[in-house]
């Protein structure tokens, strides 16, 4: 399946290409074109010149990691985050760093050598470093150099009862997801678009929109599931295996009535399980696509994972499979749909 | 002091009548509803964006001198939107806009189709415990099936608090901004009666409580050469209150800055110079914090002169939100002043 | 090739006159006029077109002299400084204020500064004197709202001549140290306008085939304000932001500062088009320019970052002049790094060709 080889990319925010080329190898067989715009996004269309409304669908590239911002004269790098990582995730993970994937582990000082109360203190990434193995600053200069990225080293895999595990679930199963969507065949424009800059303020999907300029848009995500111990029935945005979650507000957008009700209609129809996303944080591609040029009607479906922004999350592959169903059931609906949107704004 | 041009009674009657209406933030229909009727018969053609904006245009005198002048008073107000219901029918919310737990225990409040609930807390150790998600939306129902059929995750709700007036002082929820969009509505009456030379685009917008959002893809589609917002702001006059400049029954507060904008010099010189000619009351604000459509107007596309009028309000984004009709008819008067005559040159 | 100005020394430096010029300028954010006024006459003898746009950027236009659709290079730098606002008078014709931008409360006491009135009036910013303080009071930085400016004017002559929403912002003149640094108030980023106007002298008399775009932008310190608005206007093909950068100094961390003197940092990261970054670097190899390479993590937080967005989007680059104790009235910039910074420029417009521009976005087959 495409969605290990996906999550084993690197592709940090601002350095998605590898990710990019590989999805551009999976779908140009099953779009009319392609392009890749100035900030890295790969739009992709199919049915340009059909009738009816343009619909965007997007999923992002990037994913959360690591900036080397210094060489250290021992040989050890210094780094930033880049996205919105837990500190506390960081410490002794294994890494990936640069182009050629140098494999490094983020080291700590050991627990014998702490002083009270040092063990119960969160360790901030400043503090920390990645070991390359490098015995001097001039061994590690001539692979690493300041400004490249970083990534967790997480194998993909199978666990439990039909679970995956793997890092950039968030949003390489969106990606997946747009990969499957995109061998449907569509009575209206479609435009399959892979964004860029996402984890650092939904950038790439701001400028794609305005290039595109869609009629409705759909994003696809991976989003957070508290399901585990601990969490207040309340605070559970999704539950693990409850199919895909439909969000009605977050931090960034509203999603257009008319889109939700025709996701919602869809599922219940085709019986498929479905569920709202319950918390209203964190935000999505749609919050920008939502207020590009005069406004665009948007809504999310995502796939609930745990254990996001960190080095490896979980996925049901029912849930999946069921977001993949609803998502196509929901785009033969769009002409209703558009036509419910077209009522709604005379 | 007597309005210039503002029917006082009119306005009341009209800021009653539009903040009693339901509209939190992406569900502001009920309001975009009562506008429509209002507005109709004084625009030459009223529309309703893609985001939900209602959008009525004045085609104006024209002539050398006429520009597309954008005024912007937004229809949402803030609110709770339910994110879970448990066993027993209980309701868990997070805000819609810039809600804090403290002015929300004990209060009631109000969903799309009626439904009433109130809002309690979980037993609190301490005061300083009391947070967002320690609280619930009581609605009666004695289990999750109950509740379920009168309301679901995504439901909004809002006070349930109904203007009251004292004097010249009404006080009561949503005034924010619904006193706002009541000016704009008496605008239009005065445009109606005696045509600008401008061409006005009247914009009721959506979602600016959550982050101005209405108002940007309406500043798009229109363009405009200037544009003004309506809204409330802060007041410093009450105890042991903010050190701001702004009083109730003290005029319209010409804003000068607020997080969100600073105001374009030549737009906030002509509102000070009209309003100082024609005697109308008013104040300067200056809001270390907070923002008004204004915000996102001016960075549209290649830049838009733009600049606020403000009511002042007290309590704001409580149910007791309070502003002073002597205000509002000062906003009325400066506005409609304003508009009748030319405006200055200002590079494009 | 034309002479480029000598290194001089402290006061003689060539550029003394030129940051004197723009630094000692009132332009907080939204009130950059007198300086909008002032780049526009520094920069009219190198340049084709001048105009003010809506929000008061300063957008000049140098044309280039190849064949047209011509590749349209933009070159930003903000001209806005950070600054207070007056928000009511007080008994005794004490002035209250907020800040403009984000204004250190611990170097605001005791400043000099001008309050933009009718006319520019000689203030200071004072608080309650310390030895009516507790021990604990004094070891805390005392917020701006408990801050005041005194104007020496009595209460009634405050109130009619400074009405609330009035700008201040803080005086002090250009000082020139040892070698050739120089401190001052508002060197972030007039030290970069410096550059701008600089690179458009030396781009003046050279051949160049792209249209350079010069704009000093306006509201960044609020919100990159200008800069999202005036990229909207030119649209350019490929765009340069050139703002300060934090130099190194005692207790800041080693892996985010720029050293000082030793040329503009290159930024590198999610903001900055990696091709445009290559032609940068290469530009400065070329022509023997000093550099360091900046790496930056998600947002740079400068126009750089609001111009990448615009429309279908814009490649962009950043360079930074390393600057000590920014938001300041005692900013330190090396003028070298300022003038090494206008040779990069410079070079950079004029090594853009007709081709350049092709492949920044591309079909794929």
């Amino acid at each position: 399946m495409i969605l290990r080889e996906l999550s084993e990319l690197p592709g940090v925010s601002g350095d998605e290409h590898r990710v990019r080329a590989r999805l551009w190898e999976a779908v140009r067989d099953r779009v009319d074109g392609g392009r890749v715009d100035a900030l890295g996004n790969l739009i992709t269309w199919k049915g340009a010149d059909r009738p009816g409304p343009k619909v965007m669908i997007a999923a992002h590239m990037d994913e959360i990691g690591l900036m080397i911002t210094r060489i250290d004269k021992d040989g050890l790098l210094r780094f930033r985050k880049v996205g919105g990582i837990d500190d506390r995730v960081l410490a002794a993970k294994a890494v990936r760093v640069g182009p050629d994937g140098i494999p490094g582990v983020i080291g700590l000082k050991p627990i014998h050598l702490l002083k009270d109360n040092e063990a119960k203190k969160a360790v901030s990434h400043e503090e920390l470093y990645i070991d390359i193995g490098a015995a001097s600053k001039e061994e590690a200069e001539r692979v690493v150099r300041p400004g490249m990225y970083a990534t967790f080293a997480t194998a993909f895999g199978e666990l439990g009862d039909g679970l995956v595990k793997g890092k950039a679930f968030d949003d390489r199963a969106g990606c997946a997801l747009l990969v499957e969507l995109l061998a449907l065949d569509f009575p209206f424009p479609v435009y399959g678009v892979f964004t860029v800059q996402e984890e650092i303020g939904l950038r790439g999907a701001r400028v794609a929109a305005y290039d595109v300029a869609p009629g409705l848009a759909l994003v696809l995500e991976g989003t957070t599931c508290a399901d585990t111990p601990g969490t207040d029935p309340h605070g559970q945005s999704t539950l693990l295996g409850h199919g895909p979650a439909i969000t009605v507000m977050d931090a960034t957008h509203i999603p257009a009535r008319p889109l939700v009700d025709g996701l919602v209609a869809a599922a219940e129809s085709a019986g498929i399980p479905w569920q709202w996303k319950r918390t209203t944080f964190g935000g999505t591609d749609a919050g920008s696509i939502h207020l590009t040029r005069a406004g665009v009607p948007a809504a999310t479906v995502s796939v609930p994972c745990r254990y996001i922004h960190s080095p490896c999350a979980f996925m049901s592959l029912r849930d999946f499979e069921n977001t993949r169903r609803l998502l196509a059931a929901f785009l033969e609906d769009v002409p209703r749909v558009a036509e419910r949107l077209a009522q709604g704004s005379a | 002091m007597p309005a210039l041009y503002a029917d006082v009674d009119r306005v009341e009657q009209l800021i009653r009548q539009l903040a009693a209406a339901y509209g939190p933030s992406g569900h502001e229909e009920p309001v975009r509803a009562l506008l429509s009727a209002h507005v109709a018969p004084l625009a030459d053609e009223i529309t309703v964006d893609r985001l939900g904006n209602l959008i009525a245009r004045i085609r104006g005198q024209g002539g050398p001198q006429a520009r597309r002048v954008m005024l912007a008073a937004h229809m949402d107000e803030i609110g709770l939107i339910v994110t879970h219901i448990d066993d027993k029918g209980f309701l868990r919310f997070a805000p819609v806009g810039g809600l804090g737990p403290a002015t929300l225990l004990g209060q009631r409040v109000v969903f799309a189709d009626g439904t009433v609930g109130v809002i309690g807390a979980e037993k609190l150790e301490d005061v300083k415990d009391l947070k967002m998600e320690r609280l619930f939306i009581d609605i009666g129902a004695g289990s999750r099936a109950a509740a379920a059929q009168r309301v679901q995750v995504g439901s909004m709700a809002v006070f349930a608090q109904e203007v009251a007036g004292s004097g010249s002082r009404l006080t009561g929820k949503a005034l924010d901004d619904r006193s706002g969009c009541a000016v704009l509505v008496e605008v239009m009456h005065h445009l109606r009666a005696a045509a600008p030379p401008h061409e006005v685009y009247c914009v009721f917008s959506v979602q600016e409580e959550v982050g101005l959002r209405g108002a940007r893809t309406a500043a798009y589609a229109i363009a405009p050469d200037m544009a003004l917002a309506v809204d409330v702001t802060p007041s410093g006059d009450t105890p042991q209150g903010e050190k701001l400049n702004v009083a109730l029954g003290g005029g319209t507060a010409i804003k000068v800055k607020d997080r969100s904008l600073i105001s374009h010099p030549k737009v906030r010189q002509l509102l000070v110079d009209t309003a100082a000619e024609a005697g109308i009351p008013y104040q300067m604000e200056v809001l270390p914090y907070g923002g008004t459509d204004a915000g996102a107007i001016h960075l549209t596309k290649s830049g838009v002169p733009a600049g606020a009028l403000s009511i002042p309000a007290r309590y704001l984004h409580t149910p007791g939100e309070m502003v002073d009709l002597g205000d509002v008819a000062a906003t009325v008067d400066l506005l409609v002043a304003v508009l009748k005559g030319p405006l200055p040159e200002m590079p494009a | 090739m034309p002479t480029e100005p000598a290194r001089g020394a402290g006061p003689q430096h060539p550029l003394v006159p030129l940051l004197q010029a723009l630094t000692e300028l009132p332009g907080p954010s939204g009130r950059e006029h007198a300086v909008g006024r002032r780049v526009a006459d520094l920069l009219a003898p190198y340049v084709t077109d001048i105009r003010h746009d809506a929000l008061g950027n300063c957008i000049a236009l140098k044309q280039g002299a190849g064949p047209e659709p011509r590749p349209r290079l933009m070159l930003a730098a903000h001209m806005d400084e950070i600054g207070l606002i007056v928000t009511r008078v007080e008994e005794g014709g004490f002035l209250r204020f907020a800040p403009v931008g984000g204004v250190d409360a611990r170097a605001v006491l005791g400043q000099e500064v001008r309050v933009h009135a009718d006319a520019p009036l000689p203030g200071y910013v004072g608080a309650k004197p310390p030895h009516l303080l507790t021990s604990q009071e004094r070891d805390r930085t005392i917020p701006l709202e408990d801050l005041f400016i005194d104007v020496g004017l009595p209460e009634e002559a405050a109130r009619r001549r400074i009405p609330p929403g009035t700008f201040v912002t803080v005086h002090q003149p250009l000082t020139p140290l040892l070698g050739t640094r120089v401190a001052g108030k508002a060197l972030d980023n007039r030290a970069s306008v410096a550059a701008l106007i600089e690179a458009m002298r030396l781009l003046a008399r050279w051949h160049h085939e792209a249209d350079v775009y010069a704009v000093a932008t306006v509201q960044e310190e609020v919100g990159l304000r200008g800069a999202m608005v005036s990229t909207y206007r030119v649209v350019p093909d490929m765009a340069i932001a050139v703002d300060v950068g934090f130099g190194a100094a005692p207790g800041l961390p080693e892996d985010q500062v720029l050293a000082m003197g030793q040329g503009p940092a290159i930024g590198l990261g999610a903001n900055i088009h990696p091709r445009l970054h290559g032609m940068l670097v290469r530009t400065a190899q070329q022509h023997n320019i000093p550099h360091q390479i900046e790496p930056l993590p998600g947002s740079t937080g400068t126009d750089a970052w609001a111009m990448q967005v615009v429309q279908s989007g814009v490649p962009t680059a950043l360079v930074s002049i390393p600057a000590r104790y920014l938001h300041t009235s005692v900013e330190v910039v090396d003028l070298e790094d300022v003038r090494h910074t206008a040779r990069l420029l410079a070079h950079l417009a004029a090594s853009v060709t007709a081709a350049d521009p092709e492949g920044w976005r591309y079909d794929l087959a």
